[in-house]
């Protein structure tokens, strides 16, 4: 117990307790890397895949879900607020500043690079910004479980990051898909297919979005963190802490049934949105592990970045989009974020990631 | 006993607050709502990721009723997954559901 909070400490003490070995060679991390793949979360996460294919509901039962999904943030939020405690404010600035930066540019890269690689209309790519451009929870809960069982440090602080990085993706993609519908009303008169009542819809979509859920759970988690401290969580460690891991495995069932319902959609969403769903996470994420290094974040620090910058949305951003985009189209997003990228990064992804961490270490740090 | 309207109205769980604040626009004053599950022609949501559907049953007077359909054929239909139909019921206490109608 002790060594859990004490890892939560953060980049104060990270120096002195480096515990990997910078030195270990490609094939080492490769296997470490591949261990990834049997830890049960990744496992359970497939048994859940391979139920949907034998017709057998793995589903959890809503309330079962909505109370995993809340435990998760709650305790990912806690346990940053407490590191952020312990943080200096100077450590914690710059990232921040980084992830804010990084939460505006992917999205509009994804806006890009979509209209090169489909024939995605500007609404619905401005739908699949605001999915990239956020961040997917369980992922990012993946990728420390695995630097835990590496023994690899992290900074402390990266849920806040996270509670950073989750809400300007999707605002500059809902804003996107709003600038490009707008201009084509324009061109094209009033009969554009998202002309009706686009004022009403956005009193909606910046309240679902600021005030969503999520962020507000998980917000409440960093802020209650931070006032009662490594005293306040000690009481709590048991619940929040010891049976994380378990809990992130349920989880993972119902996604692994949700993502498993999407395979078959993956055939009809064209070549293009398959290349990007798999291309573009390994491209944000070398861009987040590159700017994590220059904020100054341990290895760990900037793979976790990394992983941010790479997952996309599937809770907050679907919900938003559906409210404030009601004619993109949800069965492309989700198939993109749910059904390729969330299992490619699970899988494939955290490993990856975590390798050009490694390969980029020695340029930065 | 009095025959009234129920209507009752189907669709995504994401749409709540934002269903139920359109219905109190058109005049309603009171509802029902359950969680429901089934399937449709769109069939793909996001709602599946977010809690399911919805099942919305609103008892009131023809006007009224009739409010809530333009509504729904206006910002409903055409975007969302959306079930809904009318029919009549018999209540006691009729009056409870026929507000006033200066309300619409």
């Amino acid at each position: 117990m002790k060594t859990r909070i004490s890892s939560l400490l953060g980049v104060g003490e990270l120096n002195s307790t480096v515990q990997y070995d910078s030195n270990v060679d490609f094939g080492t991390s490769l296997s470490m890397a591949t261990s990834n793949v049997l830890s049960v979360p990744v496992l359970v996460f497939l048994l859940g895949v391979i139920s949907v294919r034998l017709k057998a509901d793995l589903r959890l039962p809503d309330p079962v879900y909505q109370a995993t999904a809340i435990y998760l943030l709650f305790a990912i939020g806690l346990k940053g607020g407490v590191a952020l405690r312990a943080s200096e404010p100077a450590d914690v600035l710059l990232p921040i500043v980084v992830a804010i930066a990084l939460g505006i540019v992917i999205p509009i890269l994804v806006f890009v690079v979509l209209k090169w690689m489909t024939r995605l209309d500007g609404i619905d790519r401005g739908a699949m910004a605001a999915h990239y451009g956020s961040t997917s929870l369980v992922t990012f809960t993946a990728a420390l479980v695995f630097l835990d069982s590496l023994d690899v440090n992290y900074e402390g602080f990266m849920p806040t990051l996270l509670t950073v990085l989750e809400i300007p993706g999707i605002i500059v993609g809902l804003l996107l898909a709003k600038k490009y519908a707008s201009t084509r009303s324009q061109v094209e008169g009033a009969n554009s297919r998202d002309s009706n009542s686009r004022d009403s819809i956005s009193r909606d979509w910046i309240r679902e979005v600021i005030l969503g859920k999520s962020v507000l759970i998980l917000f409440g988690g960093l802020a209650i963190g931070f006032l009662t401290g490594v005293q306040g969580y000690e009481q709590v460690e048991p619940f929040f802490g010891g049976l994380f891991t378990g809990v992130l495995a349920l989880f993972l069932l119902e996604m692994g049934v949700l993502a498993g319902r999407r395979l078959s959609d993956i055939r009809t969403a064209g070549v293009g949105l398959i290349v990007f769903a798999v291309v573009f996470p390994v491209f944000a994420g070398t861009l987040g592990i590159i700017s994590g290094y220059l904020a100054g974040l341990s290895m760990g620090g900037a793979m976790i970045l990394g992983v941010l910058c790479a997952s996309a949305s599937y809770i907050a951003a679907p919900a938003a989009v559906r409210l404030a985009l009601p004619t993109a189209n949800p069965s492309i997003t989700l198939t993109s974020s749910l059904g390729i990228t969330f299992p490619f990064n699970l899988i494939v992804g955290i490993p990856i990631y975590y390798l050009v961490a490694q390969a980029l270490e020695n340029w930065f740090l | 006993m009095h025959e009234i309207d129920l209507l009752t109205i189907v669709t995504e769980s994401i749409l709540k607050e934002r269903l139920i604040n359109d219905l109190k626009i058109a005049g309603v004053t009171g509802w029902t709502m359950t969680a429901a599950q089934g399937e449709g022609p769109r069939n793909r949501r996001v709602s599946e990721v977010e809690g399911g559907n919805i099942r919305v049953e609103i008892l009131a007077d023809p006007h009224t009723v009739e409010r809530v359909w333009t509504m729904l054929k206006d910002s409903y239909f055409s975007n969302y997954a959306v079930t809904a139909w009318q029919s009549k019921v018999q209540v006691s206490r009729a009056d409870r559901y026929l507000g006033n109608e200066s309300h619409g």
